[in-house]
């Protein structure tokens, strides 16, 4: 019997099986996949003045009233603006718009200033070409030099040689306006390429004309 | 007459190449991804066309309530641990080694200091349920700090390279971003990352 036995020596199989391995490779593949983020949110500068009463009112800087426009923002995503320094004696100054590019933006692009140039049209034009340039397939320019350039557009300074005025922008939600209104309005400020704007407070004056021309 | 031979076949799959495959994808998803940090209660934040990504690293998260709720928390656990250190000292709470452990568990704070001891020795299931209730107080105490720049103070002590990322909901009403934004500039600090969701082309 022994003999036998020696002699019948079986073939080992040396195929292991994968398929619990397989399994578990599933459960941790599916657990990464639920309990993970890829996308990482997106952040927005902000800056806020500061609340520093020191800050004496000649430190401020003064722009040009055809170089301002206020924007109200209001209950229910309503949103007005004040084209030039807002007249506090009438409240007609005050206009109605909406939120996004038929709205806003477009008070925003076709707002023309006491030289009679749409700076802001002229410097998001420039962007435009600038962005080209940066995508373009051969394009050698590094994030530096697209940044500077941007910078330097942003300060009204076009490639052309021509300087425009820059525009300020005052924000001013009131307190029914949601955070999602406030978001949108600093939106437009980066899609417009304005580099001074600024949330601020209502004042006494501001309330008492908003009150007057229906603001809310 | 012949008989049949029924041949057993041999049903065996080879599994190799898949394993191979999946140890490939469980690899990139372990060093590709980052964990979602819990957050005590859900927000919807509001989209914006701004590129800019999150720092990772040294943040400060603030989350906003549609209804007010103001939450605070780090991810570096050192920087929470001595934040707690600075406020029970402040405040003169003592807290025992499970409420410190549950502390540390937490994603972000959101007790005010008068119901921090009584929150932390809840079940852990519960603090979930009770932490929506809750929210840093943002009033100030007999005329000086508040309790929200308190912590913000203690955060700034315990790393002064914290930036501050602000999260709230698209909902939560400009009053309560106000109140929020002018405690912190009350403290000097004017720079903020607004966390928002990047807008697609469709919706421009």
């Amino acid at each position: 019997m022994a003999k036998k036995n020696l002699s019948k020596q079986k073939k080992m199989d040396t195929r292991v099986n994968f398929t619990p391995m397989v399994d578990m490779m599933m459960l941790l593949i599916t657990f990464f996949m639920l309990c993970t983020t890829l996308a990482k949110p997106q952040a927005m500068q902000l800056t806020m003045p500061s609340n520093d009463q020191n800050v004496s009112d000649q430190d401020k800087s003064v722009t040009k009233a055809s170089h301002t426009i206020t924007l109200y923002l209001g209950a229910n995503d309503q949103v007005w603006y004040i084209a030039g320094l807002p007249k506090y004696d009438d409240p007609s100054c005050v206009k109605k718009t909406s939120y996004g590019p038929k709205g806003i933006r477009d008070v925003l692009i076709n707002h023309t200033t006491e030289e009679g140039v749409n700076p802001i049209a002229k410097i998001m034009v420039a962007k435009k070409e600038l962005d080209a340039k940066k995508a373009a397939y051969n394009s050698t320019m590094t994030d530096e030099q697209y940044q500077a350039q941007l910078a330097k557009l942003k300060k009204g300074e076009l490639p052309s040689g021509e300087k425009v005025p820059t525009m300020t922008v005052i924000i001013r939600p009131l307190d029914t306006a949601s955070y999602e209104n406030m978001v949108a309005a600093l939106d437009e400020m980066l899609i417009c390429s304005i580099d001074k704007y600024v949330i601020d407070k209502i004042g006494p004056e501001d309330q008492a004309l908003i009150d007057k021309a229906g603001v809310k | 007459m012949a008989k049949v031979k029924i041949q057993k076949k041999d049903i065996w799959i080879d599994m190799t190449p898949m394993s191979d495959v999946m140890t490939l994808l469980l690899c990139f998803f372990m060093l590709t991804s980052t964990f979602l940090t819990p957050e005590p209660i859900r927000v919807n934040a509001p989209n914006s066309v701004s590129e800019i990504k999150v720092p990772t690293m040294d943040v400060l998260n603030i989350l906003v309530s549609p209804e007010g709720r103001i939450y605070l928390g780090t991810d570096n656990k050192n920087y929470m641990n001595a934040m707690l250190d600075a406020m029970t000292d402040k405040f003169s709470i003592d807290l025992n080694a499970t409420q410190k452990k549950h502390f540390l568990e937490d994603a972000m704070v959101g007790a005010p200091m008068s119901k921090l001891a009584a929150y932390l020795s809840l079940d852990p299931e519960k603090m979930g349920e009770e932490i929506q209730t809750l929210g840093i107080p943002t009033d100030s105490i007999n005329g000086g700090m508040s309790e929200f720049q308190e912590w913000v103070q203690a955060a700034r002590d315990a790393n002064p390279d914290l930036k501050i990322a602000i999260k709230c909901d698209s909902k939560t009403p400009y009053k309560t971003v106000k109140a929020m934004m002018s405690e912190l500039q009350d403290m000097s600090e004017n720079r903020y990352q607004l966390i928002t969701n990047l807008k697609t082309a469709s919706e421009e």
